[in-house]
């Protein structure tokens, strides 16, 4: 009995002691912390997925509450709602920011690509990008084996079985930039995502000269300029032989879409174009545009098709 | 006997096909193309324009820095464009191309076969010499041989380690060049040991190769401080660091150059192209290549001109045999498989393998079983199995923390794996990378 009593009593004492030690000392180190840095990671998604360029959400939370503003500072799964609610928590104005999307540039499908050789080492981009120009001739072109596909955190990215090449889900996808960073040919972009996710880019980045580049994949970008001289907006460039679209200067008008010769440059989300007409629909923007600035936007509206309508309001706002 | 005292693998060495097969010299082709690119380090930069007339031996693109080596023209003719072309695997370099018309050689190039075997140079001029006849060491590396020969300050050569060892499986170029150019081997150690200032050259060779022993070594008796030295066979022999472990009992610090430890290593292919250099005036404009494989019409060593397409070479050897699942530029165990075989032949090709279509697959890559195999083959003491799962993880701190950049890409772990991980594909990306970090980090 003794010893029972004895034991809860050593047991009992050194309890007691130890949790005054620690109350105490809890006292004495207390950190003082911004209580806002916990408000604000509690709001923020919490996938630490390091898109804003932060180690994680708690780094931004911190980073946000010691910024004097918001500006350049985005958690791009949130996007601007979260950001919105950042900024109430700190009273800050959240940096206006478009939301962006990661897209594909290679359309170099199983078809328009033919196979040169087989690979059977191992299966990721990075090595065999640092071993040799890949299944296919094409040099810069994607490789297949899904690099993208493992760094994406949010099921965003997946390879067609058809095409054989990433395809993002627009729904899924947080513009992190995760895939990239993973994909060793910088084929993959963040673009602004556009009105109703609608988007215009030239989905190939093969810098070989024209022939070289046609012989290695049927829907490459051969550089001949055609786009760049329809485009009215000043959008498009054309570099080492490769045409790029500036999304800030884009007007989502996709007369460049018409006449690529490859059909390189792609557009995603637009309704299908009314099929009577279909001279009339590629042909009309272009006078329309030139008179832009003269005529209202609803008499606009009446003459073109619905795709367009959407793209000039946006013009609007920006204005 | 003598080897290496770590790691090591023995593959079946496969050297029947091509051994003892008297060296053949390649007709020159219609067109050359010679590429810029042909050793480690900076490029050359191209001296000729389009529709200069050029000859045999003509310096045709010089030294892009200390480390670096010109490019001499290998033919005779007109520089019809200068371009790029595609490399072994399909990459584009760029390059000079030339019509070649009759064959022409500068009138200093002496061409007769009379062995020369005296050198009154001294040692700045014959390093000269090497330098601009634009040597590089043949055994696979490409490094510039005249860098190799001037030892940074403070730092003594020894001994001269000439590399006849040939461990790759398969490849029996050196062997045969060991046969046949033998007297010009030996007056070529005896300009390298001249110009290194230095008594003593051992000449490592496998036992595979008795022949090649023997007849080295009688030629070797009539000279002061050559030695040969007979070797077990164990693959990789003929790596640097291995064989001056094997032929020396010296190791080489990790990280550190075989100066290090007084020595410097040669392959006998480049001996021979310095003797070339040095008593005939004749730079660096073909190799002798192997060209071998289990199902191929003519097996056999063959003289190549560089900026011969390669698969003329194929062509006069017979043609791809049908059954061929792929192609390896240079031996199994190190060589690379040629994506595009349409490449000229240039310093860097030592071998052309066809292996057949069964043979040419890997096997299915099953879980590390943690035998520690690799660990026990790897003949730098490191760890592959934990670097290609670094490499993985993209763990490049914990790469360099485990001396990735010791590793010599021999493959023998991948060789001896049981569970066909690609464990050098992992290691070599790995090693590019904390290399690209590691010269980033040195710049700033």
């Amino acid at each position: 009995m003794n010893l029972i009593l004895i034991a809860l009593l050593v047991l009992g004492i050194t309890g007691l002691l130890s949790a005054l030690i620690l109350f105490f000392v809890a006292k004495k180190f207390y950190v003082e912390e911004d209580p806002r840095i916990d408000k604000v990671a509690e709001v923020l998604p919490g996938a630490n997925c390091g898109g804003c360029g932060f180690a994680g959400c708690r780094a931004i939370a911190e980073a946000c509450v010691k910024a004097d503003s918001l500006d350049g500072l985005l958690c791009p799964v949130g996007g601007q709602a979260v950001m919105q609610q950042v900024g109430d928590i700190l009273g800050l104005a959240p940096a206006q920011s478009e939301p962006k999307v990661a897209v594909v540039r290679c359309n170099g499908t199983c078809e328009a690509r033919p196979r040169t050789s087989s690979y059977e080492g191992a299966q990721s981009c990075r090595i065999v990008n640092s071993l040799y120009v890949g299944e296919t001739a094409c040099a810069f072109g994607c490789l297949g084996c899904g690099d993208c596909v493992n760094a994406c955190q949010f099921d965003a990215i997946h390879i067609n079985p058809q095409t054989g090449l990433p395809e993002v889900d627009d729904d899924k996808c947080v513009a992190c930039g995760a895939c990239a960073k993973a994909c060793p040919r910088n084929i993959i972009e963040l673009r602004k995502k556009g009105p109703k996710s609608r988007r215009v880019w030239v989905s190939c980045v093969n810098k070989d000269k024209g022939a070289v580049a046609r012989k290695a994949c049927l829907n490459a970008c051969i550089g001949c300029g055609k786009c760049q001289k329809e485009c009215q907006f000043g959008a498009i460039t054309v570099e080492n032989n490769v045409a790029y679209i500036d999304w800030e200067k884009c007007r989502l008008c996709r007369k460049c879409v018409a006449v690529c010769p490859t059909g390189a440059i792609h557009e995603i989300n637009f309704p299908p174009k009314p099929a009577p007409k279909p001279v009339e629909a590629e042909v009309k923007p272009a006078v329309e545009a030139k008179v832009e600035t003269a005529k209202p936007v609803e008499v606009k509206a009446e003459a073109k098709p619905v795709e367009v309508k959407v793209e000039q309001k946006q013009e609007e706002v920006k204005q | 006997m003598k080897t290496f005292s770590i790691g090591g693998v023995h593959p079946n060495d496969n050297k029947v096909y091509s051994a003892h097969k008297k060296i053949v010299e390649v007709p020159l082709p219609k067109k050359a193309i010679i590429p810029l690119v042909q050793h480690i380090g900076a490029p050359a930069k191209a001296i000729v324009q389009k529709g200069d007339k050029v000859l045999v031996g003509q310096l045709i693109a010089e030294a892009g820095g200390f480390v670096s080596a010109p490019v001499h023209s290998p033919v005779s003719g007109t520089v019809s464009k200068l371009d790029t072309t595609l490399d072994a695997w399909g990459m584009r370099v760029p390059a000079i191309f030339i019509d070649v018309e009759g064959d022409e050689w500068l009138p200093v190039i002496d061409r007769t076969n009379t062995i020369n075997s005296v050198c009154k140079l001294d040692s700045k001029d014959i390093i000269e010499k090497i330098k601009n006849a634009g040597i590089v060491g043949l055994g696979g590396a490409c490094f510039p041989t005249h860098v190799k020969l001037m030892p940074p300050p403070g730092k003594k050569a020894e001994v001269l380690i000439v590399n006849g060892v040939e461990c790759e499986p398969y490849l029996t170029c050196d062997h045969e060049l060991m046969l046949e150019h033998g007297e010009e081997i030996i007056v070529g150690i005896q300009i390298l040991m001249k110009a290194l200032n230095i008594e003593k050259a051992v000449i490592g060779i496998e036992r595979n190769k008795e022949d090649a022993i023997g007849y080295i070594r009688r030629l070797a008796a009539h000279t002061l401080g050559i030695m040969v030295e007979p070797l077990k066979l164990k693959y990789p022999q003929g790596g640097e660091k291995q064989l001056i472990d094997a032929c020396i009992h010296r190791q080489v610090p990790s990280g550190a150059l075989p100066i290090e430890v007084g020595a410097v290593v040669d392959n006998v292919a480049t001996v021979y192209a310095v003797y070339q250099a040095v008593q005939k005036n004749q730079p660096l404009i073909s190799r002798v290549i192997t060209l071998t494989g289990k199902e191929v019409k003519n097996p056999g060593n063959y003289l190549v001109r560089f900026g011969t397409p390669l698969s003329e070479v194929i062509e006069f050897a017979g043609g791809v045999p049908e059954n061929t699942g792929k192609i390896i530029g240079g031996g199994p165990m190190m060589g690379r498989a040629m994506n595009n075989v349409d490449m000229p032949a240039n310093k860097r090709v030592s071998g052309l393998l066809f292996m057949p279509k069964e043979e040419s697959h890997r096997l299915e890559v099953k879980n590390c079983i943690r035998c520690a195999k690799c660990v026990q083959a790897c003949p730098m003491g490191l760890e592959p199995y934990l670097l290609s799962k670094y490499s993985q993880l993209q763990r490049w701190d914990d790469m360099e923390k485990h001396d990735v950049m010791d590793c010599i890409e021999c493959g023998c772990c991948q060789f001896t794996c049981p569970s066909n991980r690609p464990l050098l594909d992992y290691i070599r990306n790995g090693k590019q990378t904390v290399g690209g970090i590691i010269r980033q980090r040195a710049q700033k």
